[in-house]
């Protein structure tokens, strides 16, 4: 293994871990919270010609998804390197 | 020239590139031939895969439901984005770094059990085929209309070009042609979109256009127009759907999970070289499939506010506007009566056409008709109207190519050659193969001709029956190392077995009681897909404890692939 030892490799998934519930909590508040659960209550805001329950549900939601992954890409990337794990 | 003429040139230019493209791509690389990802910039990856996944449900069928659904058609919207999250969080890079091909591979060797390997080929088979019957109605859908023949003819026409197109062969494998028909599609959708956005509202971006106020002089919102339109027609309010929000919550959790599921897009994320490509991939895929995903809700909106206004004649002064005379019927009505996809019924005689959500209703408009009719209802010049068929067809192709391909090397592989026979000749596997994707064209077929739903409903059903079996023990199988095969089995019979009888019973079996009130919790066919993997997850559990946890070796194997280093190239099986 290329780790230094037992420790980084359990940190390393530790960490990893950590990352993913972070990302996942997000994805699931501007999903299903915003756009599906707290729609209604979203919904008595208006943004420009939305309302904004209405957005999150058919606009909002999707921008975040993309930049969710793409900084799950940056920081997993980082970690790798941290932990001398990264293809080079 | 006319649009029938026009569609011919552009879908027949959109197919010499296609296998142009395959034939330079064939000459190019002779060895690696299959493995689509290596040496591929991972922007072109992206694409391809956003190809690969955007299907006839996305390109013809999406918008229009959104457009008749209001705000409930955010389930397709977030369900078939939000899924992208969870396979480049939680799978792909795993899957990648395990580095076998199939979805039926992972399972069979991380639980160590050729039973559970043939359960994920018979699930993966069961999967492709709900999916393939949703893409033949597409398929149908444009044909019937730009060769002007009924909805029958227009799917065995497109069953005998897409049967073809298959067995022609491999062009699932060449990344290039996805690229090219990313290109066509996403050109043939913004296209329109970004006419009508400014025609409408004077902005270029239809994702801010729909947000924006006409530009008809009354400065009045486009959303408010539509939800004023709505309510005196008789409908619910645009902007606030009519599915008990249990029920969104189920189908979008389904259709999710599904995408994360689904055995021909996690297949990508095998082919890729590194660990770290597959983190890539899946971001490229998605923004490559969120401007099709952002851009449908608001061509939903603007196609309603001007079918409405064809059909029952422009609001004035906010008055309910009484009808156009059928006499008077722009050319795509009476085109797409030909089809017998839209119909009028002069219910109170008096010669002109009504479209309401009460009984004043004359008029029948098939939902699966308003992304390819769209262009002609906001009258857009003709070659936009053959572009919108170009883009449709290579949507549906691309798609179902690669279904196909999978079933039928699901059943001449995975089931005969390693399970059933395994004596059996080259040959033979070939003609096996086939004969699979003959088969299963036809019944895909029959379900085009006689659609459970329509497009995306059926998909939908595929992504319900993904969910319920395959993502709990991929799952299981990363991030639980005990995990065992007993487990593994049990949870996806249950799963699928549990999802599958749910479906049947409410679309088949007995259709008349698939009413709300019939429904467990109140949740649809659709949605049961969420529950279906609560049981797999519960049922897989309670097995684990019951029985050994998995040997010592798979649990090693499985702490290996959570690691990036020395992620070897995806090995042939």
């Amino acid at each position: 293994m290329a780790f230094r030892n037992e420790d980084d490799k359990k940190a390393y998934w530790r960490e990893n871990l950590a990352l993913m519930a972070k990302l996942l909590v997000i994805w699931f508040v501007v999903s299903f919270g915003f756009g599906i659960l707290l729609v209604d209550v979203l919904n008595q805001i208006q943004v420009f010609g939305f309302k904004l329950g209405f957005w999150f549900a058919q606009q909002g939601a999707i921008y975040v998804f993309v930049a969710l992954i793409f900084i799950y890409m940056y920081k997993m990337n980082q970690l790798d390197k941290r932990y001398g794990v990264d293809e080079e | 020239m006319d649009v029938q003429l026009l569609t011919f040139i552009i879908v027949g230019a959109s197919f010499a590139l296609y296998i142009a493209i395959a034939i330079w791509a064939r000459a190019g690389s002779t060895q690696e031939f299959y493995v689509a990802g290596g040496g591929v910039h991972p922007i072109a990856n992206g694409m391809a895969t956003a190809a690969d996944w955007m299907s006839a449900a996305s390109f013809i069928s999406m918008a229009g439901l959104i457009s008749f659904m209001g705000y409930d058609g955010a389930v397709y919207l977030l369900g078939w984005t939000g899924g992208y999250v969870l396979l480049a969080l939680c799978l792909a890079p795993y899957l990648r770094k395990f580095g076998k091909f199939t979805v039926p591979d992972f399972i069979g060797d991380r639980y160590y059990s050729q039973t559970a390997r043939t359960v994920a080929v018979i699930c993966a088979i069961f999967v492709c085929f709900t999916y393939v019957a949703g893409q033949m109605r597409g398929v149908g859908v444009v044909f019937s209309r730009f060769l002007e023949v009924d909805i029958v003819t227009g799917v065995v026409i497109g069953m005998a070009i897409v049967f073809f197109y298959t067995v022609l062969g491999g062009m699932k494998g060449i990344t290039y042609t996805q690229v090219a028909q990313y290109c066509v599609l996403i050109f043939a959708y913004l296209v329109p979109a970004v006419f009508i956005s400014i025609l409408a509202t004077g902005h270029v971006l239809p994702q801010t256009g729909f947000g924006a106020s006409l530009a008809d002089g009354s400065g009045v919102y486009l959303l408010d127009k539509l939800d004023g339109l709505s309510t005196q027609l008789g409908f619910n309010e645009y902007t606030s759907g009519t599915k008990g929000t249990f029920d969104v919550f189920c189908i979008t959790a389904a259709l999710m999970v599904g995408t994360a599921g689904l055995p021909h897009v996690i297949v990508r994320f095998f082919t890729v070289p590194k660990v770290r490509d597959a983190r890539k991939s899946a971001g490229w895929a998605l923004l490559f499939i969120a401007i099709l995903y952002t851009t449908a809700p608001s061509i939903a909106a603007f196609a309603r506010v001007n079918m409405i206004e064809t059909i029952n004649g422009p609001t004035v002064n906010e008055q309910v506007a009484t009808g156009t005379p059928h006499s008077e019927a722009p050319s795509w009505i009476t085109s797409w009566e030909k089809t017998g996809l839209i119909s009028w019924d002069d219910k109170n005689q008096d010669g002109k056409m009504f479209y309401s959500g009460d009984e004043r209703n004359e008029m029948h408009v098939d939902r699966d008709i308003i992304v390819m009719a769209n262009p002609e209802i906001a009258n857009l010049p003709a070659w936009v109207i053959a572009l919108v068929a170009a883009g449709g067809i290579a949507a549906a192709l691309s798609t179902s190519a690669g279904l196909l391909l999978v079933i039928s090397t699901s059943v001449s592989h995975d089931l005969l050659k390693r399970n059933l026979m395994p004596n059996i000749s080259d040959k033979k596997e070939l003609f096996y193969a086939r004969l699979a994707a003959g088969v299963a064209i036809v019944i895909a077929g029959y379900f085009g001709v006689n659609p459970p739903g329509f497009v995306a409903q059926v998909v939908a059903f595929a992504f319900g029956l993904a969910a319920s079996s395959f993502f709990p023990v991929i799952i299981l199988g990363i991030f639980m190392k005990r995990m065992n095969d007993k487990g593994a089995i049990s949870g996806m019979l249950a799963g699928i077995g549990f999802t599958a009888a749910y479906i049947i019973y409410f679309k088949f079996v007995n259709p008349a009681a698939n009413v709300a009130e019939n429904w467990w919790f109140g949740v649809s066919p659709e949605g049961i897909g969420a529950i279906g993997m609560l049981v797999n997850f519960a049922v897989a559990l309670l097995v684990f404890k019951m029985t050994k946890e998995a040997p010592q070796e798979i649990q090693q194997l499985v702490e290996d692939i959570r690691y990036p280093k020395g992620a070897g190239e995806a090995t042939a099986h």
